[in-house]
């Protein structure tokens, strides 16, 4: 699904260079739930953004889904973004004066999907993370783990191939963690591709394979024996 | 733009950020309302001139004479100057084919005029038939001193319509009365309107009779005359300037005063004088424009500025539709389209409301100088549509940093 690689990337600071992404290679195939972990100024969050087409690298390959990752331009990266990916942020990331089924409708919208069926598809996803009451709540009326599974509805809502989490529990407590965990893994049950990015040694032991990233290259890649979330709950 | 889900997206947003569109909406809707207030009034003033020009004739020119200041030909300065008969025939016979009507004017000083026992002070003067042609006089009662008074210094007065009305309410008209002017009894023949009070305060009696009977000899205050009708109104300016000079030429010579003594020799022109006026409603329309047209770069100045924050504000909304999937053309048009909606809205709700403003009030308002306010309907309207395009230019520089929003760095926590 997704193909790196010797991925670099450099930020420009001043007169300075600082190399964040030291050549990265990493595979990732259907249906895996991948963690990746580090400290802060791992380059964790670089690679993300790579990933997620928010950003480009400098060089090395990316493929995803056998579609050439490389100078896009924003319209096409865009379009890339809407079709391929999903977002899942820290802090939520709801516009604040749209309600639940309108955040989760976003995407849909730019999808160019006629409203009335935008409407009914993001009810269906809001239905499947439990939120179908609170559709009409703007995202102030809801709880942290509330607005997350609305944030992750809507990443699935457009029905992308990769899921991307950025600390999807990082503003979250440990039992919201978990339930919001429980629902990533029940995601992953139904065969989509997620990739999640935590430095929560718990968090990263829910996913099927964790991928150590340390100074900008990877430095342990393993699978392990997931922890279902489930039973926290 | 006739994108049915753009227009929902929009109304969304507009319907919850009303205070934001508000007041957005607010600064171009006064831009607008003032602009139009102002050409109004503008106008106002250019139909209010008009109307105090129509008071005398239009073609009036006037003469008087005052003292000497320079020394001329020998003479001294300070020399009183006094016109004579003479000089106003002498002036008729000169210029008798620019003359329409032509009246010499003496103010009768000194004496006492009385109504039975009521004293009457007002001025009274000696004019000639022609002079109510000269002041546009209009007779509400009787007939004007005729040439037949004239000629036979007939003991005739007429007096003004608010004479009337302070000493003649017993009885119920004044015509046929007599009102007693140092001693001599003179017939009231008519009663004259003015537009204004004060010249409704005068008595009006022959010229002859003025000077024979109150020992006027041949003196005379001052000449008027007015000129034949023109259409066209630079020609009638010319024609009067042309006039005016050649009258005051002649005056000075006959007088002995300095060519460039001006205060010696008063002539004034009312076309001159409605030319200066109307270049004066000229320039206030002008600056009525300026300041109209500096509200409106305020109003778009405005819109810029609010467009600025809301891109800021909005800079993590957009972020967030970037990671959806927005393309940079659709973050430019969704920000455009909203600022050109309210512009256009806000823009056409200050128009209908002052013009609204204008045709009500504006008959009703009746200030000197100032008669029915209005403006052109299609003036307005292209004020509206330049307001609108630059609306859209001043947003266009917010909306084009909107699509530029690096979404990593909107979305960065703070």
């Amino acid at each position: 699904m997704i193909e790196i690689k010797d991925l670099h990337k450099s930020y420009k600071m001043g007169s300075n260079s600082l190399h964040v992404l030291k050549g990265i290679n990493f595979k990732v195939e259907d249906g895996e739930l991948v963690a990746i972990m580090g400290s802060s100024g791992s380059g964790k969050s670089t690679l993300l953004n790579i990933l997620g087409m928010l950003d480009g690298a400098d060089s090395g390959e990316y493929t995803l889904d056998e579609v050439p990752i490389k100078n896009l331009s924003e319209t096409k990266a865009a379009q890339y973004r809407n079709k391929f990916l999903g977002f899942v942020f820290q802090s939520f990331n709801l516009i604040n004066y749209k309600s639940a089924l309108e955040n989760v409708a976003l995407p849909l919208y730019y999808q160019k999907v006629p409203r009335k069926e935008r409407q009914e598809k993001a009810m269906q996803y809001l239905d499947k993370v439990g939120l179908k009451p609170w559709a009409h709540h703007l995202p102030s009326e809801l709880s942290g783990g509330q607005k997350q599974r609305v944030a992750i509805a809507r990443a699935m809502a457009a029905e992308p191939k990769v899921l991307l989490a950025d600390e999807p529990t990082g503003a979250l407590d440990s039992k919201t963690s978990y339930e919001v965990m429980d629902l990533i893994q029940q995601i992953n049950d139904e065969g989509n591709t997620i990739l999640v990015v935590t430095h929560e040694e718990d968090i990263a032991h829910m996913c099927k394979r964790i991928v150590h990233l340390k100074d900008g290259v990877i430095v342990e890649d393993k699978k392990i024996e997931q922890v279902r979330a489930g039973q926290y709950v | 733009m006739f994108d049915i889900e753009r227009w929902q997206e929009i109304f969304d947003t507009i319907r919850k950020n009303k205070l934001r569109t508000f007041l957005t909406g607010l600064s171009v809707a006064s831009g607008i309302f003032i602009l139009v207030i102002l050409l109004g009034f503008g106008q106002g003033m250019q139909n209010g001139i008009e109307r105090e020009f129509k008071q005398d004739a239009s073609t009036s020119v006037w003469a008087w004479p005052g003292v000497t200041s320079k020394e001329y030909k020998g003479l001294n300065p300070g020399r009183r100057i006094q016109f004579v008969n003479e000089n106003f025939n002498k002036a008729e016979s000169l210029f008798k084919d620019a003359i329409e009507y032509k009246s010499a004017r003496i103010f009768v000083q000194g004496v006492s005029a009385n109504y039975g026992k009521e004293a009457l002070i007002y001025g009274i003067q000696g004019v000639s038939s022609d002079f109510q042609f000269i002041e546009n006089t209009k007779m509400v009662e009787g007939r004007f001193i005729n040439y037949q008074d004239e000629v036979s210094t007939g003991k005739v007065a007429v007096i003004g319509r608010k004479i009337k009305k302070d000493v003649f309410n017993e009885v119920e008209s004044p015509i046929g009365e007599f009102i007693d002017i140092s001693g001599i009894p003179f017939k009231i023949i008519g009663v004259f309107s003015e537009m204004e009070d004060r010249e409704e305060e005068r008595i009006y009696i022959p010229i002859t009779t003025a000077q024979r009977v109150f020992n006027g000899g041949n003196r005379v205050n001052n000449l008027s005359f007015t000129l034949p009708p023109v259409e066209n109104f630079d020609e009638a300016v010319q024609q009067a300037i042309t006039f005016k000079d050649g009258l005051r030429t002649y005056l000075q010579q006959a007088h002995t005063v300095a060519p460039d003594d001006n205060g010696a020799m008063e002539v004034w022109s009312a076309m001159e004088e409605a030319k200066r006026y109307y270049g004066l409603t000229g320039n206030i329309k002008i600056f009525f424009w300026f300041v109209g047209v500096c509200t409106i770069i305020a109003g778009v100045v405005g819109v810029s500025n609010i467009m600025l924050i809301v891109v800021r504000e909005r800079t993590r909304e957009i972020g967030i539709r970037k990671a959806l999937g927005a393309k940079p053309w659709s973050i430019i048009g969704m920000i455009l389209h909203e600022s050109i909606f309210v512009t256009a809205i806000s823009g056409f709700s200050g128009l209908i409301f002052s013009m609204g403003l204008l045709e009500l009030v504006g008959p009703n308002v009746e200030v000197d100088y100032v008669v029915n306010p209005s403006v052109n309907f299609n003036v307005a309207l292209s004020t509206v549509l330049v307001l609108i395009l630059a609306g859209t230019l001043a947003g266009f520089v917010p909306a084009w940093r909107a699509a530029k929003v690096q979404v990593i760095e909107s979305l960065r926590d703070e």
